[in-house]
């Protein structure tokens, strides 16, 4: 099946916008791209192995959070899963760059009260 | 919104008007009454950046009657590259007051309302509403969140556009029967893991690709004709050129729009998502690391929190001087790991905090969550708290 990567996870996946692996279910294929992506991981799941809350995955067109056996739905080799971001940009204020340590994984927001708050640009 | 009015109490069309939407008109989905619920209509556009600029030009050329404005920025010449309501004459000018010339110039019988403000929990309520739908152009998740609770605890209707790079997303939330903002992402990202458009970069025209699209849903929700983007998340890929759909539910367990709502009245946004205040200057990052300043870690100890100290120096510093730390000399950390307490909050301390960063670091690395570094160290400490600690 086909995994679509959103551009913010794709430095996390060899830059690729898709992936294909060969999985019986989602939780199949999941396991699939994390272990060739190992990065991945830590973006799609917490450390005990769920699924991350600001993590939307589609199989098709359809929430897994709907599906009746969730991530245990068996797919085919022609169902496409989504990994869908939050992304918040409108406009976007043009700032310096932040460090890549920054913008590490975890790295709490330190530019705060300052533009991050302003409604738009 | 305009389908609740009925057609005697909408404004009459002047011959102006009559010419200037004259292509409108003929359209059977417009004709006289669109044209006339376009006039009546009252929008606002939060933000008037890259997707505000399309969707304030395109609804004022609609005939749109009434565009209120919220923007408290200036116009910077990098916004120049996608925000095409301001020109280069405008750097350094009000966005606001920017675009209310640029509408006015191509429709001067629009009302432009300027909102020259941050929108906030403390306005939000006040500032939505006067308007039936409310345009979502804004940059960042806070004002994303406090937009939608806002539509939901209003019942307007919020048309949602975001962008990222070459991606975009668009729908409409927070209409009676269909999702809101949060039914599709239930919480925000931890601050940090999603770039900014400002640190990510953004293709100049995706903006415009999707403020157009939300220009096209305010309109149809206006004239009431259409499928809508109600319960659909379109996803725009313009580097491939690809749109897709999926389909969005209305999670009934929603904690704003679900059937037993937890918040009923808006909240701290900032909060919410996880962005500390600046004032909190201790939660300054060094790669990932928390930065805690020696003022808070005596504040914390002398408030009885349960902190643990790990000192990384070697013994006999430890013995010139010590904070009452337990000493794990930095090379024997990696052996010693069983000694520290994953499940506390870790405070490491060196003589001027560069070895702490380090541990620190190789903690975070090892699977510690609540590790933080004592900026300055030792020194600091005799600096700024124990002026006869022996400093070397």
């Amino acid at each position: 099946m086909t995994i679509f990567i959103p551009t913010p996870l794709r430095p996390y996946a060899a830059g690729q916008p898709s992936v294909e692996v060969q999985a019986a279910t989602i939780a199949d294929a999941l396991a699939s791209l994390t272990g060739s992506h190992p990065e991945l991981r830590k973006h799609l799941f917490t450390e005990e192995g769920k699924l991350r809350a600001f993590v939307n995955l589609y199989l098709n067109d359809e929430d897994v959070r709907y599906l009746p056996a969730k991530e245990a739905t068996s797919v085919a080799a022609t169902d496409t899963l989504s990994i869908i971001p939050s992304i918040a940009g409108g406009a976007c204020r043009d700032l310096p760059p932040r460090s890549a340590a920054a913008d590490a994984f975890g790295a709490k927001e330190t530019r705060v009260t300052g533009p991050n708050l302003q409604p738009e640009n | 919104m305009a389908t609740t009015t009925s057609p005697s109490s909408l404004p009459e069309l002047t011959p102006d008007d009559l010419s200037r939407y004259s292509r409108h008109l003929i359209l059977p989905e417009v004709g006289m009454e669109g044209q006339q619920r376009l006039k009546a209509a009252r929008v606002l556009c939060v933000g008037t950046g890259g997707l505000g600029s399309p969707l304030a030009l395109y609804l004022a050329a609609a005939g749109i009657g009434t565009l209120g404005l919220v923007d408290f920025d200036v116009v910077d010449a990098s916004n120049l590259q996608r925000q095409i309501i301001h020109s280069t004459k405008d750097i350094g000018r009000k966005k606001i007051d920017s675009a209310e010339e640029k509408l006015l110039a191509l429709n001067p019988a629009l009302k432009v309302v300027k909102h020259e403000t941050m929108l906030s929990s403390a306005n939000a309520l006040d500032i939505l509403k006067d308007y039936d739908i409310v345009a979502d152009g804004t940059d960042n998740f806070p004002t994303r969140y406090l937009v939608n609770d806002a539509c939901v605890l209003l019942g307007k209707p919020n048309v949602y556009g975001s962008i990222f790079r070459f991606e975009g997303q668009a729908s409409v939330f927070a209409t009676e029967h269909g999702p809101c903002y949060r039914c599709l992402y239930p919480e925000p990202p931890p601050p940090g893991l999603v770039p900014s458009c400002a640190e990510g970069g953004v293709l100049g025209i995706l903006p415009g690709l999707v403020g157009v699209i939300q220009a096209t849903e305010v309109i149809k929700l206006i004239l009431g004709k259409g499928d809508s983007l109600v319960g659909r998340l379109l996803l725009i890929d313009a580097l491939n050129m690809r749109f897709r759909e999926l389909k969005l539910r209305k999670n009934p367990e929603c904690p704003v729009c679900g059937a037993n709502p937890t918040v009923t009245r808006l909240i701290d946004y900032q909060q919410f998502c996880g962005i500390v205040p600046e004032s909190k200057q201790e939660k300054a990052l060094k790669n990932g690391i928390p930065q805690l300043s020696v003022k808070e870690l005596k504040r914390r100890i002398d408030s009885g929190e349960n902190v643990f100290i790990l000192d990384v120096r070697e013994p006999y510093e430890y013995q010139i001087a010590n904070i009452g730390g337990t000493l794990i000399p930095q090379n024997d950390v990696p052996q010693r790991l069983a000694e520290i307490d994953r499940d506390r909050e870790i405070v490491v301390q060196c003589r001027s905090g560069g070895r702490s960063q380090r541990i620190a670091e190789f903690l975070q690395q090892s699977g510690y969550t609540k590790v933080a570094n004592l900026a300055g160290g030792i020194l600091a400490w005799a600096d700024e708290i124990d002026p006869k600690m022996q400093k070397y």
